[in-house]
């Protein structure tokens, strides 16, 4: 009944008396969270800085593929993650948002949303992904008014409903196993074949109230007030059919959060931050791990992963290669 | 009803509320008879209190104590309002049971009443101090969100911090004819005085930007 992630707020008087941080951490998802740990381990003066500890985490049910944990809830898996982290002792910012990042070569200063400005001598950016949209008209106008990114979150509105799921891979699929408890009808809809694994894709045939269309396009969504439908393209026959529904969630991957540094190191045509083998960008003492990097397997095992990966490689940074005091 | 925290849940809470400062009271609301959730809610502060001997409840009911439920404009059931160690109400408010996720929201406005400090730099609090309108603030929730506590304890902050804006979490499920009022089928919800809306979980001073519009 209770989903607990409670913890004395770091108040951010303790971020202020560090003048200069060895390592700060920008988001508090699996990345963020293991680089800290690691940086920690080392002796480094780590903080975390981080609107919401979990990151996409929070937003899935149960997650059967991380090693160590046959089945698990994304949220229990955090709070696993944020207690280990906790027993070291790491300061984290939490609530807030990194609006700015400057480069005062060598050192960078980071400006939050809670009015401050904390100054570093490396940085990983950790900022993950969040949903990606559809882009099609009247999306953006029903979000909240039947479509949603957030099946967790919003399933419970769709009691004895017809939702329609978009998407062909593992969060898809998982999308529509959490709507099971509550839709009257539930159709999944995916523009090409299923991506999936064959494990979760077993799961789909039990459930009755299930309709998929796969090379079915969405064009848009219609509706009133509410939505009331989605138009498709079949593309088998090519014609053009409407859907009714009162929902639709969205679960087509993600888009990276990359905003924060776009402007400032390479990234690819997606957004993707490009990092070395060390997981650094183009810029010394600035690192990336993590949905955010190019890195194409979005999972949370290879995010920690990565996010170990630049702990240590910026410990090599500080001690071989750092140019400043 | 057998206790709804378990004797490990019990232990984390009393940790959570370890830095409380000052006393506060909660005010709950509800009706004779009973009302979905009331008896949830009102069993959850009882065990809260039991937690740290600052929390004190008072339970008022809302066909009789017509003065307090005018003076904290309380609409429907169950609904509490949180009070300083002066018994100054503060606006903020919780509109059906805060569990779940909620648990989060509901002690981090507990130990933030008590009067821990919130942490907000100057240049935040000077905005803040600028609001000279009465602002409402309904933050509409699930309990199976996890983006919604922040919300709502942004929500609360801006509402401790100025007394011309009170705020609100309303659990949807509960609250269903207000969440059809106001289109609720995504959360968190924002609605800023019945009128401005706000989606998703946002930083205070996207809740600022938005309240300096009106
Ligand atoms: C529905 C769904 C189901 C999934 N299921 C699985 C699964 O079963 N198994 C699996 O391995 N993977 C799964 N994934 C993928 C997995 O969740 C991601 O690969 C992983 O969470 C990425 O971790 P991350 O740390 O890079 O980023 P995220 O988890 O996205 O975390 C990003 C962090 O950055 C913070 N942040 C962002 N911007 C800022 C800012 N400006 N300032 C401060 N903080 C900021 C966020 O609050 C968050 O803490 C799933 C994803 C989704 C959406």
């Amino acid at each position: 009944m209770f989903n607990f992630s409670v913890e004395k707020q770091t108040q951010s008087s303790e971020f202020d008396n560090i003048k200069k941080w060895d390592f700060l951490v920008v988001g508090g998802g699996p990345a963020g969270l293991n680089a800290a740990l690691y940086a920690k381990r080392k002796g480094l003066k780590v903080g975390i800085i981080v609107n919401e500890i979990g990151g996409q985490l929070n937003n899935t049910t149960w997650v059967d593929n991380y090693l160590g944990f046959n089945m698990i809830e994304g949220e229990n898996l955090s709070h696993t993650f944020l207690d280990h982290v906790k027993q070291l002792e790491v300061p984290i910012l939490k609530g807030v948002y990194v609006q700015n990042i400057d480069y005062l070569k060598p050192d960078f200063s980071v400006s939050v949303s809670n009015g401050k400005e904390y100054m570093t001598k490396t940085l990983l950016v950790a900022t993950g992904g969040e949903p990606r949209k559809l882009g099609v008209s009247g999306e953006k106008e029903f979000i909240n008014k039947g479509v949603t990114y957030c099946a967790t979150c919003d399933a419970p509105f769709f009691k004895e409903k017809h939702v329609v799921v978009a998407g062909g891979g593992n969060s898809a699929v998982e999308g529509v196993i959490d709507l099971v408890p509550w839709a009257s009808k539930i159709t999944l809809v995916h523009r090409s074949q299923f991506r999936a694994d064959k494990i979760l894709l077993d799961k789909l045939n039990d459930i009755e109230k299930l309709d998929i269309h796969l090379e079915t396009q969405i064009l848009a969504v219609v509706g009133n007030e509410r939505m009331t439908g989605i138009e498709v393209l079949d593309k088998h026959t090519n014609k053009t059919k409407l859907i009714e529904a009162d929902g639709l969630l969205v679960e087509i991957g993600t888009v990276p959060n990359s905003g924060l540094v776009k402007d400032m190191v390479m990234t690819n045509e997606r957004g993707e931050v490009k990092v070395d083998l060390n997981q650094m960008t183009s810029i010394p003492g600035l690192y990336a791990a993590g949905d955010i990097t190019e890195q194409p397997f979005k999972q949370i095992i290879i995010s920690a992963a990565e996010g170990a990966k630049a702990a240590l490689a910026v410990n090599q940074y500080l001690n071989q290669n750092y140019k400043g005091e | 009803m057998a206790n709804l925290l378990n004797e490990e849940v019990s232990k984390q809470i009393k940790e959570a509320l370890a830095p409380m400062q000052n006393e506060i009271t909660m005010v709950l609301f509800t009706k004779e008879g009973g009302c979905n959730t009331c008896e949830e809610t009102e069993q959850l502060l009882s065990e809260i209190k039991e937690l740290n001997d600052k929390i004190l409840v008072e339970v008022k009911d809302f066909d009789k104590d017509k003065e307090d439920v005018k003076k904290y404009k309380i609409t429907d059931v169950p609904t509490f309002v949180m009070l300083d160690d002066k018994k100054q109400y503060k606006g903020v408010r919780f509109q059906g049971i805060p569990a779940g996720h909620e648990i989060n929201s509901f002690l981090s406005a507990i130990v933030f009443m008590s009067g821990l400090d919130l942490g907000l730099d100057s240049k935040v609090l000077d905005r803040l101090a600028k609001i000279d309108k009465p602002v409402d603030i309904k933050v509409f929730v699930t309990l199976s969100c996890p983006h919604c506590p922040g919300a709502v304890a942004t929500a609360h902050s801006l509402a401790m911090l100025n007394e011309n804006i009170e705020a609100s979490m309303i659990e949807a499920q509960t609250f269903q004819e207000l969440s059809v009022k106001h289109k609720v089928s995504g959360v968190p919800k924002i609605v800023i005085n019945d009128e401005y809306e706000l989606v998703g979980n946002h930083p205070i001073d996207a809740f600022l930007t938005e309240l300096e519009k009106i």
